[in-house]
């Protein structure tokens, strides 16, 4: 069998995880961790509505009474995510528990950009007119879609 | 969607009240944008659910639109829950009828 590309993350002899980032992907990434972050603070706007869901969809008293008590730790761990994300953007080796950091802050960035996108499964991201305001938008979305799944697959290595 | 109930039983009004002895149920719903193997990684991860059990519930959800990933007291739904948020899946939680 053929494999047809290196994945981006290999675990390394002696724990943890080697990354192998293009140049361009490496500064698409150094990008995100300020603005996933200004957008975390800001709190539920169109584009950040999939990063709160509701707990309770059938009780309005017990879903804002949660609300209230989880809001703040949620947003809290987003934030650590996004940290660490930042402390290791130029990071050739990451430990599980970064790049567990990693995966959660892109795949946060791809629940922007697909509710801004209004994505939807029947449909490719990148059909749509590549002169398009929104097209950079698709490209990067695509980017981070692919190494998410390098990252998921490294991680399920470790996995028991 | 509608409910067949007959017209003439009249529920108690505290039946939809919370019961405490019925198990709350946590439910992960479809969504076009958490990829497959993402969504399998996080069952692994935070359940413990072993990858065959993981990809099943992950494939439920796909096609079935929700699955139900855990069930319990209220206090461990709402942990659930929230792990589940904060792996950015679309997660909600409902006492089992």
């Amino acid at each position: 069998m053929v494999r047809l590309r290196k994945s981006r993350f290999d675990r390394a002899r002696g724990g943890g995880f080697r990354v192998r980032l293009a140049p361009d992907e490496r500064a698409l990434l150094a990008s995100l961790p300020d603005q996933l972050e200004a957008l975390v603070a800001g709190g539920v706007g169109p584009g950040t509505v999939r990063l709160f869901p509701p707990a309770y969809a059938q009780d309005a008293e017990m879903e804002a009474e949660y609300q209230q008590l989880m809001r703040e730790e949620l947003v809290r761990r987003r934030m650590e995510a996004v940290g660490m994300v930042r402390d290791t953007i130029d990071a050739e080796r990451l430990t599980e528990e970064q790049l567990h950091a990693w995966v959660r802050v892109l795949n946060d960035v791809r629940l922007v950009l697909g509710t801004l996108l209004d994505v939807s499964e029947d449909s490719d991201v990148l059909d749509a007119d590549q002169e398009g305001p929104d097209y950079g938008q698709r490209v990067v979305y695509v980017v981070l879609s692919d190494i998410v799944d390098d990252g998921v697959s490294a991680l399920a290595g470790t996995l028991p | 969607m509608s409910t067949l109930a007959p017209a003439e039983v009249k529920q108690p009004a505290d039946e939809e009240s919370v019961v405490p002895d019925r198990p709350w149920i946590v439910l992960v719903w479809n969504d076009p944008i958490n990829l497959m193997s993402y969504v399998t990684f996080v069952f692994q991860k935070l359940f413990g659910y072993s990858l065959e059990k993981a990809t099943a519930l992950m494939l439920d959800v796909h096609q079935k639109g929700r699955a139900v990933v855990s069930s319990g007291t209220r206090e461990r739904a709402e942990l659930d829950v929230f792990r589940l948020h904060e792996h950015g899946l679309w997660a909600t939680m409902q006492q089992d009828s």
